[in-house]
């Protein structure tokens, strides 16, 4: 059977059991939308390719399988950028794929030709630039291993538009490659862990993301309840650990609470899981748990030692490890460690929010979460009302929030949500954002009404940046430069005009009743709420100081 | 004494990315790097490559950065490697290509 480049790359896809891509064409990938059109794939015509990106991704954080996106060459590749570096920050599996100019024409400087290769080579896990149709029956089954395999990421294969013109004889067809965790963690390592773990009396958890992508949560709920170890979370870990359990202690961090801090300030031990001692969750390194002893588990053995020296160092699958130590570990109570723990939960609250005032923020947000069906899929923008998110809406189980944690992407929100949507038509999608979040995705709203997809945005709407405007006041002596807005569009006309309903948010009625009708409703909704400016995210690690010495706690 | 340099040894797959994606690397974490030598072997499938680095505590970073390319197939230190293959650069008569051999164009 003779085949084309194009027909082979769609084939694989489909085996490989790729059946929605997001995408947009243009002049170099027209050869695999040609394809395209006789493949059972679903394509979702996205209208910039960040969308396009971040639509994939919303598809590959809440089902943690690999989602494809696609862009012609040139400016399709340089939008698609943000949201491949996104994957790569947060550990998503994505396979990007891009049309190019044809091979011969290369480093002529063609319409619309870029440096794929070298602009995506350090923003991805892995890129290829394919020279032959041939090649593809290796490199596509190739890209999907190591987008999956170990630590997740994205893989960008960029094919010429010769290539995908190419004709081949196809007799054998390749399978895909199954991912096998042959990560063995010692057993002497185990023994060792176990060794501190009984040891200690003062452990806490530290999860993220890590726990996340090894399906881990379970394993993580057992150990820490065997142990009585409390669990604090990054923003990339939440859902990991459900927040209503009583040993969970939230984020940490940055925004963490003061008592949550102040727990690993305490502790003796830090378990971390899935993690790599980020800055915006550790603070300031040197300061970080200074007397505490650390077992670092990770996939990824470069993340070890790599911002925090690890008394042990595990490294392998984190649900494989904790699996390992529950087996033999044992149970353990550790009231006396509790107790103090609570009591710094009793001294240094997280800040709850003034009973009475129906706009602040973190009333609100309680108030959707009341509103909210228990299994709702959360994903917010960047910016205050993600912290808010991240402290407040209580997020209970793995992948049900969606948000950019390591890259900090303002535009993440309505695409990712999108993408959520298309994967789980059956949930309730609920994307938080703000005022200057939203339009820097908005065309999306185009996609979101050809699907008809059931997303609630939620607005929270203070006219201003507002996160930056709070460094500005906490650390930059209130100088306030190019955080407010100048002037501030309609939003529900805006919504409107693309065909989606929409209303301004108003306190005065019996408002969870408006928000319940809102919410249960089908189909999208954006719901524009006036938040004060005043208002901050707190407390806030001073900058530059240990995780225990915070503003506003 | 511990030598102020150490050479990695990598064996990579060969195309014509691979060099920018060993480099970029270095750039990227801003590690080091002191001197590289670099040729195709066997039969043009493999690169072998090696890498004039800094002996500091950065070096396993760098290992394991380098372990996680997909491209790198081996990986290996040499403490006592031969200096007289990086060291001679910028003297003319040691130079491994002499300067008086080097036709100038600009």
């Amino acid at each position: 059977m003779k085949l084309s480049g194009a027909e082979i790359t769609i084939k694989l896809l489909e085996q490989f059991g790729i059946d929605t891509i997001s995408g947009i064409p243009g002049g170099a990938n027209l050869p695999l939308y040609s394809a395209l059109a006789n493949s059972s794939i679903r394509h979702i015509l996205a209208r910039h390719e960040q969308g396009a990106g971040f639509i994939a991704q919303g598809m590959a954080r809440t089902t943690g399988k690999t989602a494809v996106c696609m862009a012609t060459s040139g400016p399709g590749v340089t939008n698609l950028i943000t949201a491949i570096a996104d994957a790569k920050l947060d550990s998503v599996p994505l396979i990007a794929i891009t049309g190019q100019i044809a091979y011969s024409m290369v480093g002529s400087d063609a319409f619309q030709e870029i440096d794929t290769y070298g602009l995506t080579l350090g923003i991805t896990k892995h890129n290829f630039l394919v020279r032959s149709a041939a090649e593809l029956l290796t490199v596509i089954p190739e890209a999907f291993y190591i987008a999956e395999s170990g630590r997740p990421g994205p893989v960008l294969i960029d094919i010429p538009k010769d290539v995908q013109k190419e004709m081949i004889e196809i007799n054998h067809w390749p399978i895909k490659r199954a991912v096998v965790n042959d990560m063995k963690i010692e057993n002497e390592t185990i023994q060792k862990a176990i060794e501190m773990i009984k040891a200690s009396e003062r452990p806490v958890l530290y999860v993220g993301g890590g726990i996340i992508s090894s399906d881990a949560s379970e394993s993580l709920k057992t150990f820490a309840a065997n142990q009585q170890i409390p669990v604090a979370s990054t923003l990339m870990g939440l859902g990991a650990f459900p927040s209503d359990d009583p040993l969970s202690l939230g984020i940490m961090g940055m925004h963490g609470a003061k008592y949550t801090n102040l727990a690993f300030y305490e502790s003796d031990l830090i378990i971390a899981a899935g993690v790599r001692f980020d800055d915006r969750a550790v603070g300031n390194a040197n300061e970080f748990c200074k007397h505490a002893k650390i077992i670092h588990i990770d996939i990824d053995p470069s993340e070890i030692n790599k911002v925090k020296q690890a008394t042990l160092c595990v490294e392998g699958d984190a649900r494989d490890a904790l699996d390992q130590i529950t087996q033999t570990i044992g149970e353990r109570d550790r009231s006396e460690w509790l107790a103090r723990v609570a009591e710094l939960r009793e001294a240094h609250p997280l800040y709850e929010g003034i009973s009475g005032m129906p706009y602040h923020p973190v009333n609100f947000i309680k108030k959707v979460a009341a509103a909210a069906n228990k299994d709702a899929i959360i994903c917010t923008d960047v910016g205050q009302h993600q912290m808010w998110v991240a402290q407040n809406y209580p997020i209970l189980k793995p992948r049900t929030l969606l948000t950019s944690g390591g890259l900090g992407t303002m535009g993440f929100g309505l695409p990712a949500a999108i993408g959520a949507a298309l994967s789980n038509p059956d949930k309730q999608i609920i994307l938080f954002t703000g005022d200057g979040s939203i339009l820097m995705n908005l065309q999306e709203l185009a996609t979101m009404r050809d699907f008809e997809l059931n997303i609630k945005i939620i607005i929270m709407n203070n006219g201003h940046l507002g996160l930056v405007r709070q460094l500005q006041e906490l650390f930059y002596d209130k100088t306030y430069i190019a955080t407010e807005f100048i002037s501030n569009p309609d939003f529900t006309m805006i919504a409107k005009g693309f065909g989606i309903e929409s209303f301004d948010y108003d306190s005065g009625q019996s408002d969870i009743e408006q928000l319940k009708t809102a919410l249960s409703s089908k189909g999208g909704c954006v719901i524009n709420v006036p938040t004060e400016i005043g208002e901050l995210v707190l407390p806030v690690v001073t900058p530059g100081e240990g995780n225990h010495i915070m503003i506003g706690a | 004494m511990k030598r102020k340099n150490l050479v990695i040894k990598l064996i990579v797959r060969n195309h014509p990315g691979v060099m920018a994606r060993i480099t970029g690397l270095f750039s990227r974490r801003a590690f080091n790097l002191e001197g590289i030598l670099c040729g195709v072997i066997g039969d043009g499938t493999h690169s072998k490559m090696y890498l004039l680095v800094n002996n500091d505590d950065r070096l396993e970073q760098i290992i394991k950065q380098i372990q996680k390319l997909y491209d790198v197939l081996e990986v290996a230190i040499l403490e006592n490697y031969n200096e007289e293959a990086f060291s001679h650069i910028g003297e003319d008569e040691t130079d491994i290509i002499p300067e008086r051999h080097l036709r100038k164009v600009n």
